[in-house]
């Protein structure tokens, strides 16, 4: 008998009493009745709390966000799903797109490219507001889920839209089978003492910029 | 489609790996108590993860509602095993994952080892997983000549001090930030010199350590949190970003996991992803959490393998009583609020799995007459706060109770036609259930209380009794007893008293419970 077919054979033997499937009682919350405002105040605050800068802007202000939060950093990439009109500020301060640096299909970044790179900038799937979670799920306005990792700092870009105010919310909006990462604060460690510290070895920095409208 | 079983009851096959206990509970956690160091650290570390996750836990309106889906949702998983573990296989498979099943831990790390000499690599970096502890991997393929990085800080920690994760959430809870400084002085090349003890200056140092071994690894080894049956999805639950740096970018990602890890669906992820990181690290979500489907092109490890492993899961599945230990989450609340465990610490337990939880499964995974392992259901007050505490209702103080009958029926020779020869334990219930039986009986028992009074000696305190009894007072003394017993005080306050003021007792057919009114009594007695 092969490990499989034992495997499968103990299991059923030990069921052999035939426990009975219970029914699953959902009676937690599964949807909440928060607006729009109510749901950024929200996201804000948790996020505030894990260290990460928040910062909410009209959808016309985003090129001038960007350009602000990238001025003084050396090279950054995007995924070549992202509007390249959020960058038209920060073109035009550079004169050109010199230090922007674009991962696309055949044209993909290597984790040494993307290992000498200051920042990345995505955009992400949806928010949970009450646990302060961003969900990437790799569509290509957020890139593969490499580009988002290596780089020291990420901005993240949130449309108010995008934000839900529970897990069960967000989950319904999203495909399980797409690669997620679901990303609450900056990369941080309870190990010592149990004392949370930021930044180990995911991105030291996180700045979120939700879109309104 | 499972079907139910008609094959010949197979015996519980147990696990082998590191789930033992070498010596007994109490001599290994007489040993730990005598560090105050270890004292210290381990209070001050509860103490302070205790209060994070009542805060967290207190904000949900819903949390008992929760726990109470989490509990069912877990309980329908065991019942279906069979069948949702061939629809993992199916979905993790058609989405271009390789799955391998392995009976033990021997038969896990020879498969984890042959994957990673396909690959013609000598080193693997590793996320933070209790699966491979418990089977020894690191060991196993370092006699392989596989170097293996523990990538997670606190195991970080552990593996450059060659010693023992002590917790399953945070190895490295029995050091504080002064040991893991001269740790890191003492261990890891190329460390800065003038490196402080402030825990960020220790995480930078980590993250400069460990840089250029995530971007060159050919190989990572991980463990899941979460196995989705309807859809294949594995989850991977973390903080550091090291486990995403593992999931990501190694060309072959090798996973280790459990077979009672699994969920039925997407759905029931929303219970566990609110469960567990208000329990375990008390934030309302860990920094990171990814999820991964088989393999995606273009997209991370290209050569995606799973290796479902029993190591005694069936043979805790098989025990109707013990079987829900199946459904923890590794959330470690329990080591948390425990009393015993804050003082003992986790290497008191011997088995990867400490506290209250690793007390119930070790000896469920390896049977309770494997080494030192029953003395582990002892090592609780049944204070029940693990109870309390466990986000998915795990009932541990039942359980400890269930696996202490199982320690003396072991000990007994459980099979009555063996006529095995009576314990002492036999022979002391045996007396018990005599002189509970009558109250003649009970009357002549207490006669002997005096001669109690005797043996206590002058400081009025039993101090050391014989045979298995000894158990009993290693710990604790018994004050000796009373000059007299209340029924022979009663007797005597109310015989006085007239013929029908109580019935007399000790004489004859009323029991104990109808001895009289003892409320009354016991208002007097002082």
């Amino acid at each position: 008998m092969n490990a499989r077919e034992a495997i499968l054979d103990r299991i059923r033997s030990a069921l052999r009493d035939a426990p009975a499937v219970p029914e699953v009682p959902r009676d937690y919350r599964r949807s909440s009745g928060l607006g729009e405002e109510e749901l950024i105040e929200l996201l804000t605050d948790r996020l505030l709390d894990y260290k990460a800068n928040v910062f909410i802007e009209e959808a016309a202000e985003v090129p001038q966000r960007l350009a602000a939060l990238l001025e003084g950093t050396g090279r950054y990439a995007a995924p070549h799903g992202l509007d390249q009109a959020l960058f038209a500020e920060a073109d035009a301060r550079d004169g050109g797109s010199g230090r922007r640096v674009t991962d696309a299909p055949g044209q993909r970044l290597s984790v040494e490219e993307l290992d000498g790179i200051d920042a990345v900038v995505t955009g992400s799937a949806v928010a949970v507001a009450e646990t302060g979670t961003i969900i990437l799920d790799a569509a290509p306005d957020q890139g593969r889920r490499v580009i988002s990792l290596v780089p020291d700092r990420h901005i993240c870009i949130v449309r108010a839209g995008d934000i839900t105010a529970i897990l069960p919310e967000a989950l319904r909006r999203l495909d399980g089978t797409r690669p997620q990462t679901w990303i609450s604060g900056p990369s941080a460690t309870s190990d010592i003492e149990l004392e949370r510290v930021e930044g180990v070895h995911g991105p030291r920095t996180l700045d979120v910029v939700i879109v309104r409208g | 489609m499972s079907g139910t079983f008609l094959g010949m009851p197979s015996l519980p096959v147990f696990g082998i790996g590191n789930l033992h206990e070498h010596e007994p509970f109490p001599k290994a956690a007489r040993r730990e108590l005598s560090n105050p160091q270890l004292r210290a650290n381990l209070g001050h570390a509860t103490r302070t993860i205790r209060d994070k996750r009542l805060a967290v836990v207190s904000e949900l309106p819903d949390w008992e509602e929760l726990r109470e889906a989490g509990r069912a949702i877990k309980e329908s998983v065991m019942a279906r095993l069979p069948e949702l573990l061939e629809e993992f296989e199916a979905n993790f498979t058609a989405r271009g994952g390789t799955i391998h099943w392995a009976r033990d831990a021997g038969e896990a790390n020879s498969i984890v080892a042959a994957l990673i000499r396909d690959q013609d690599a000598t080193e693997v970096v590793k996320v933070k997983s209790m699966a491979t502890q418990e089977i020894g991997l690191n060991e196993y393929l370092e006699e392989q000549g596989i170097a293996a990085y523990e990538t997670d800080l606190a195991e970080l920690i552990v593996q450059l001090d060659h010693d023992k994760p002590s917790h399953i959430l945070v190895p490295a809870i029995h050091k504080n930030r002064s040991q893991v400084r001269d740790i890191f002085l003492r261990e890891m090349e190329g460390v800065d010199p003038e490196l402080t003890n402030e825990p960020a200056r220790l995480a930078a140092a980590a993250r400069a350590h460990l840089r250029r071994k995530f971007l060159s690894a050919k190989v990572a080894v991980s463990g899941a949190n979460f196995a989705l049956a309807d859809s294949g999805t594995l989850a991977v639950v973390e903080s550091e970003g090291n486990g995403r740096m593992c999931l990501t970018l190694p060309e072959t990602l090798i996973t280790v996991m459990g077979v009672e890890k699994l969920l039925p669906g997407w759905e029931d992820l929303e219970v566990f992803m609110q469960l567990l990181p208000r329990s375990s690290t008390g934030e309302r979500m860990n920094p990171y959490t990814s999820l991964w489907t088989g393999v995606t092109p273009d997209d991370g490890p290209q050569n995606v393998h799973l290796v479902l492993l029993d190591n005694g899961r069936s043979a805790a599945l098989a025990d109707e009583m013990g079987r829900s230990a199946l459904h923890c989450i590794r959330c470690s609340a329990c080591m948390n609020v425990c009393p015993v465990y804050e003082r003992t610490g986790g290497h008191a337990y011997g088995s990867t799995y400490p506290g209250p939880i690793g007390a119930i499964l070790s000896p469920l995974l390896t049977g309770i007459t494997a080494e030192e392992n029953n003395s582990l259901p002892y090592a609780s007050s049944l204070c029940g706060a693990c109870y309390d505490a466990c986000p998915v209702k795990i009932n541990i103080p039942d359980i400890l109770v269930h696996l202490r009958g199982e320690d003396v029926d072991s000990k007994r020779g459980k099979n009555r036609r063996k006529r095995a020869m009576p314990s002492q334990m036999d022979v002391g219930m045996k007396a018990a259930s005599w002189a509970l039986s009558s109250g003649k009986n009970l009357g002549l028992v207490e006669k002997a209380l005096p001669l109690g009074r005797l043996a206590a000696g002058p400081d009025r305190k039993i101090t050391k009794l014989p045979g298995i009894a000894a158990g009993w007072t290693q710990s604790r003394d018994i004050p000796a007893p009373p000059g007299q017993s209340f029924r022979q005080w009663w007797n005597k306050e109310h015989r006085a008293a007239g013929p029908d003021a109580a019935p007399a007792a000790g004489t004859d057919a009323p029991g104990p419970e109808s001895a009289g009114p003892g409320s009354a009594g016991t208002e007097e007695n002082p």
